[in-house]
């Protein structure tokens, strides 16, 4: 039995979903790409044309969802399917498009740039919490209109694992698309084995913009994973109550849905997000919040209610360090995103509202991952009698009778996570003479050995050659003649 | 063959399988394989490698103490072969180990004896909640070499202190050493009550008592 943490009774997810339709009516989505409002209007759909809102009638949104599958897989760079989206599956990704890293010596947010990617995907690659790889920073070393597929050139090369990433542009959507196929050995076995999902915002309150739904309707035609990621902020840019915001969410998923599905029916199309309230002091979206983190629990049950794959944003914090609050937040809500058994939790790593990373908080985060998986592991029968089958004749009435069982060795793994080195639980006297560090000092040291160990993963160089060709073609009509020179990557 | 026989033993003290190790070393009587050979290029190997792998944080405490289980029972059925060669493992000398009085901890202790067993250690282990007489008789008994006590609280370790002096007051230091273990135990704390040695867990407690009988080297 999987534990599952359920917040809404199945009469109010209907009442969720019956007003969500009526919001796609009144007072409607504002749909600012040409495309998908000439795809609405031929489905049956009402457009004002000065407006660009459109009255989306439920039962185009039925025949959408009809169509929309149910679950899929992201494949890693051998072929596995390692990321089930569907069900109560759940995975974890690093948080994407920070802006700045944390640096563990100075504990400045270091503007990011190459190496600072680099850093990110090697320790995730290494950490076996993180079923997927994220493009976690923009890198500002490159002209901003190739940073998108930049980043999903840097993770193709140093990573094996699944990616969720997304563009910036309608433009480079296309050509990371592309990237993706020359991995993949071609569009069709791209889509056949989906390497990386894509997130695509609409823009709250209620409105799909240009380029957000003209990435949908990319990926829909692509045959890529699209993964909307709608953003409902309590108190501001959604209504302050709970019930509200998941009502507008799910009118901006189903809306977004619809899109891609008219674009190509059949497509893989998940309900994400990252939900936040708006904090009433500072004007912030704090992603540590647990309002937050109980949206998205409560947009999950919706989503899964019609059977939708799900995403959510999470095992974030807003703390500047990795400190007490990081934990705490991070922990937490990591723990609240998988008892919701939502496929993919993407956020660990970061702090300050997602615009910052940190390899440290990577590792730190890990361990709120296992405890979280262990949680969803729940308790588990492992042996005929529960208890006295263990009381044989070598039991002895003494406290080390049970280290002494050959069961105990068979079990204890999968009874118990066994937690990294970030983790303490050495005695004063060990602790003192490892030279007494607190978490973050520990995970410095974790991050360091693990750069220390990574190995990139061997990818076919014919591939890599025409990755990198691929590459240095955009950046050269971006204006730039080079690509910046990466250390351990030469390509031929 | 033998080679390939010494791998299987040191495998089966690695996977704490006793049934095998036992097997494995009734077949090495059978193939009239040198028992003292058996014990050393074989089971003893994959003791050291499991402390190795636990010293590194790779092995835990089920594996280490199913391995020294898997090595008591391995040395069982070839000790009456080393009597009947007239031989003897060479034992790396006595043990007495107690928890001392008032304290009923002795997971720690336990650990420290079975490992020190599986490493030729001849151990006699009285439990818990020990006075300074009945430890120190058992240890004028069996002519220990080294007494080792645990103890789990600061108000119990003070009897640590008590044996000691109770020792030299018998003259019977430095012949007989002591070791002394338990989580509040600091090298303060031994140094202050003038102990021998002490460790921090049953890998280092080997090494200390190999120290202390002067086989620091084996």
């Amino acid at each position: 039995m999987q534990p599952k943490l359920l917040l809404l009774e199945e009469e109010m997810i209907i009442r969720i979903l019956d007003e969500a339709y009526q919001l796609l009516l009144k007072p409607g989505i504002k749909v600012n790409n040409e495309e998908a409002r000439d795809l609405l209007a031929l489905a049956g759909a009402k457009v004002d044309s000065e407006t660009n809102i459109v009255q989306i009638p439920e039962q185009i949104v039925h025949k959408a969802l009809e169509s929309t599958p149910r679950e899929f897989h992201l494949y890693d760079y051998e072929g596995n399917p390692t990321v089930r989206y569907g069900g109560d599956a759940v995975h974890f990704d690093p948080g994407s498009s920070g802006i700045t890293m944390l640096n563990p010596e100075t504990l400045e947010h270091d503007t990011t740039e190459t190496p600072h990617l680099i850093k990110l995907l090697k320790v995730a690659e290494q950490l076996p919490q993180y079923d997927a790889q994220s493009t976690a920073v923009v890198c500002h070393d490159v002209p901003q209109t190739i940073q998108d597929s930049y980043r999903l050139y840097l993770s193709l090369i140093y990573s094996r694992k699944p990616i969720v990433t997304g563009a910036f542009t309608n433009k480079t959507v296309t050509e990371m698309i592309d990237m993706l196929a020359i991995l993949a050995g071609g569009h069709a076995a791209s889509r056949e084995k989906p390497r990386a999902i894509f997130d695509v915002c609409p823009a709250p309150p209620l409105i799909w913009s240009n380029f957000g739904a003209g990435n949908l309707i990319a990926l829909a035609r692509a045959g890529v994973p699209a993964e909307i990621v709608s953003v409902p902020l309590s108190g501001a840019a959604a209504p302050v109550t709970m019930l509200g915001t998941v009502t507008q969410h799910a009118a901006e998923c189903l809306a977004g849905i619809t899109i891609h599905q008219l674009a190509h029916a059949g497509s893989p199309i998940v309900w994400g997000g990252a939900a936040a309230i708006f904090d009433m002091r500072k004007g912030a979206t704090p992603m540590g919040a647990v309002e937050t983190a109980m949206l998205d629990c409560s947009y999950a049950q919706v989503a899964k209610y019609i059977g939708m794959p799900t995403h959510t944003y999470l095992g974030a914090t807003d703390s500047k360090l990795v400190d007490a609050q990081a934990g705490l937040e991070s922990g937490i809500s990591a723990m609240i995103g998988a008892l919701s058994g939502i496929n993919m939790i993407s956020g660990s790593g970061m702090l300050d509202f997602l615009s910052c990373h940190s390899a440290e908080k990577l590792v730190i985060d890990a361990e709120g991952i296992s405890m979280a998986k262990r949680m969803l592991g729940g308790v588990q029968l492992h042996t005929e009698t529960l208890a006295t089958g263990f009381y044989d004749h070598n039991i002895n009435f003494k406290g080390g009778d049970f280290l002494k069982q050959k069961i105990t060795m068979q079990l204890f793994r999968k009874e118990q996570h066994l937690p990294s080195d970030v983790i303490d639980r050495a005695s004063m006297r060990d602790w003192k003479k490892a030279g007494s560090l607190d978490t973050f000092e520990r995970a410095k040291v974790m991050v360091t050995n693990l750069l220390a160990s990574y190995k990139r993963p061997e990818i076919d160089p014919a591939k890599l050659t025409a990755l990198h060709v691929f590459m240095l073609d955009l950046a050269r009509k971006a204006g730039v003649e080079s690509l910046p020179l990466i250390e351990d990557f030469q390509p031929a | 063959m033998s080679e390939e026989l010494y791998k299987e033993m040191a495998q089966s003290i690695i996977d704490g399988d006793s049934d095998i190790a036992i097997e494995l070393a009734k077949k090495s009587i059978e193939l009239k394989m040198h028992p003292l050979e058996t014990i050393t290029k074989g089971f003893v190997i994959g003791v050291n490698y499991i402390g190795d792998q636990f010293g590194a944080g790779e092995a835990f405490l089920p594996e280490l103490v199913m391995a020294g289980e898997a090595m008591k029972a391995a040395v069982a059925v070839l000790e009456p072969e080393l009597l009947k060669l007239g031989e003897a493992r060479e034992m790396m000398g006595k043990v007495v180990l107690a928890t001392v009085e008032g304290d009923i901890h002795e997971i720690g202790k336990t650990l420290v004896g079975t490992m020190l067993s599986a490493s030729g250690f001849e151990v006699v282990d009285l439990g818990v909640d020990q006075p300074a007489d009945k430890i120190i008789g058992k240890a004028l008994e069996i002519n220990a070499d080294i007494i080792g006590m645990s103890a789990l609280l600061t108000t119990t370790m003070v009897r640590q202190r008590e044996v000691i002096e109770e020792l030299d007051k018998e003259g019977l230091r430095p012949r007989i050493k002591v070791m002394v273990g338990g989580a509040p135990i600091t090298r303060d704390w031994v140094t202050k009550i003038k102990a021998d040695g002490y460790s921090e867990d049953a890998i280092g407690a080997v090494k200390i008592a190999k120290e202390l009988v002067g086989k620091a080297d084996q």
